[in-house]
């Protein structure tokens, strides 16, 4: 998405010895102290009450079984989500880049219903939707299939949430592909699903995959939605998230900080490997641009 | 565009042999899509309708939901200027200077994306709270930031930080910095350079990061409801008021409350795409 940035010619403008626009001073020091106060000093109190745990209690916190079942639900759940997406976001990146048909333009504004839809209002609409007597709930539970209240209802949530990651970062790489590569593969008698699998697929690849790492981070830390639809049975609904806010309720801090860490320690090994995977990804374009 | 367009699409180009592959495709989406994004919407206006216009007023026009209304308004009223104004900022900072470490910059404004609304709240909690490192002081200071609106608009400023910034880099990246040069050069100072060079250049960009953060800032709820303390009728935003409502078994009340954000959200989108129109018309 945004994170494609670093193929803008930064470095366009030569380095000059003279700074010629006035306000560096100003906007460079606004923007040190706001990230200072509203972002770093949160953080590092985080990590501070989290360090002064200690390490023996602290891997106790997270090794405690109703922890431990908190993050597989919460990674399960989230790898259902990512699944769900990568086929889902896939799908509709590939029309809406791909076809033109009527309601083409309402169908990919409403990819973004899932960030402007405040994620509560979400959740209360999945859970009024899937429970038993809801529309869906209603015909799929004679059925046999529960949603509400199981891994399947997080899981669903989480998907509802992270639904643009995967669309919105495909979306562009598909448009800058050019068609003229595919005719090609087709007039040399490939079929449409081996130029798909040969040709298509391994361009949008790496943008494909960190869509979906975002998509999974995003949804490891999925709350909102989440605590609607998933009844916060303790092993078996419990997100990790939820955890932490039960732990707080408790006024049961070290507890609190410890799982949380563990989260904002997840989340920043995804971020890096979706930089890592993005680097990769535009090395290639540079390379052969 | 339309040349992609039309060398994609013809059945006859012998890429798509039959138009029922894409049909099939554009088909499956639709139907996938009613399902996953639109039925979710229309189930919150039937449900807060579900027992006629009245029932639905009266619960909207409830002091609590009324006052949750005001706080959610107030608490974005005061964010979205702030963060556009850092984000402004930050922005001039990062695209029209060279300095060492703008990667880690770049980086550390979007760390909030990364992190969970849930952890986002534990951090500010571990900070200003009675047990947090501040905590004491603030006490002794008698400054209530916790369970009170400050702590609400800080952990939304939070939250949204990175929205505006991330609309204007790329694009002041990609449109250099030669006209405001040029503005300086004959004379014009730095406020003087920015209002009339600069602002006119970003300023539909600047109303997409604007529209993204408020829509967050009136939806956020997993980092507000650790830090506001859910004091009915004080420090209850809407979308705590909505889960409030639920757990309350007042499921009209709480979809009518749900009904005023997705609106919000409606109008947001509506915004978006109005946007995006504007500056692919450019």
């Amino acid at each position: 998405m945004y994170t494609q940035s670093p193929a803008a010619p930064v470095r366009a403008t030569p380095v000059r010895a003279k700074r010629v626009l006035p306000g560096f001073g100003l906007t460079m020091g606004c923007t040190m102290l706001y990230l200072g106060i509203i972002v770093l000093l949160p953080l590092a109190a985080l990590l501070l009450k989290a360090g002064e745990i200690g390490p023996a209690r602290f891997w106790a916190i997270i090794s405690s079984p109703r922890a431990v079942a908190a993050f597989q639900i919460t990674f399960a759940a989230a790898a259902i989500a990512t699944a769900i997406n990568a086929v889902y976001g896939l799908l509709m990146a590939w029309i809406l880049v791909r076809y033109r048909f009527p309601g083409r333009r309402v169908l990919d504004a409403l990819m973004d219903v899932p960030f402007a839809l405040p994620t509560a209002v979400a959740g209360l609409a999945l859970t009024a939707l899937y429970a038993s007597n809801g529309w869906f709930g209603s015909v799929l539970e004679p059925g046999g299939i529960r949603i509400v209240y199981t891994i399947f209802g997080v899981a669903l949530a989480m998907a509802f949430t992270s639904v643009p990651f995967v669309v919105r970062t495909v979306q562009p790489v598909l448009e800058d592909l050019d068609p003229q590569i595919e005719q090609a593969s087709a007039t040399l008698g490939a079929y449409p699903l081996t130029i798909f699998r040969r040709v298509v697929f391994p361009v949008i690849f790496p943008a494909y995959l960190s869509g979906c790492a975002l998509a999974f981070a995003r949804s490891l830390g999925e709350f909102g939605a989440v605590v609607f639809i998933a009844g916060n049975i303790p092993f078996q609904t419990e997100i990790a998230s939820l955890l932490v806010f039960i732990r707080l309720e408790e006024f049961d801090y070290p507890a609190a900080s410890a799982i949380a860490a563990v989260l904002l320690i997840s989340a920043f090994l995804i971020l890096l490997t979706t930089n890592v995977i993005q680097a990769w990804g535009l090395r290639y374009k540079v390379r052969n641009a | 565009m339309s040349a992609v367009d039309r060398l994609a699409l013809p059945p006859g180009a012998g890429y798509a042999p039959s138009p029922l592959v894409p049909r099939l495709l554009i088909g499956l989406g639709l139907v996938l899509t009613a399902i996953f994004i639109v039925t979710p919407l229309v189930v919150i206006f039937a449900q807060a309708f579900a027992r006629g216009v009245d029932v639905y007023f009266a619960n909207i026009l409830a002091p609590d939901t009324l006052h949750a209304i005001y706080l959610t308004m107030l608490v974005a009223v005061i964010v979205v200027p702030i963060n556009i104004t850092f984000g402004v900022a930050a922005a001039w900072a990062i695209t029209k200077f060279s300095f060492r470490g703008k990667k880690l910059l770049l980086t550390l404004i979007e760390i909030p994306f990364s992190i969970s609304p849930i952890v986002a709240g534990v951090t500010y909690l571990l900070l200003y709270g009675a047990q947090g490192l501040l905590g004491p002081w603030l006490i002794g200071m008698d400054i209530r930031i916790m369970f009170a609106l400050p702590g609400i608009v800080l952990v939304t400023l939070f939250v949204t930080s990175p929205f505006v910034v991330r609309e204007l880099v790329p694009l002041m990246q990609v449109q250099g910095s030669e006209q405001e040069e040029a503005a300086v050069t004959l004379g014009a100072n730095g406020w003087q350079t920015f209002l009339r060079v600069t602002l006119p250049n970003i300023r539909w960009a600047l109303l997409y990061g604007a529209v993204l953060c408020s829509a967050r800032a009136i939806g956020e709820f997993g980092a507000v409801s650790v830090v506001s303390g859910n004091i009915r009728g004080q420090t209850n935003t809407l979308p705590l008021q909505v889960e409030l409502l639920y757990h309350d078994y007042n499921a009209v009340g709480a979809f009518a409350a749900a009904s005023t954000l997705t609106l919000i959200a409606i109008v947001a989108l509506f915004a978006k795409v109005a946007i995006e129109y504007r500056i692919e018309r450019r």
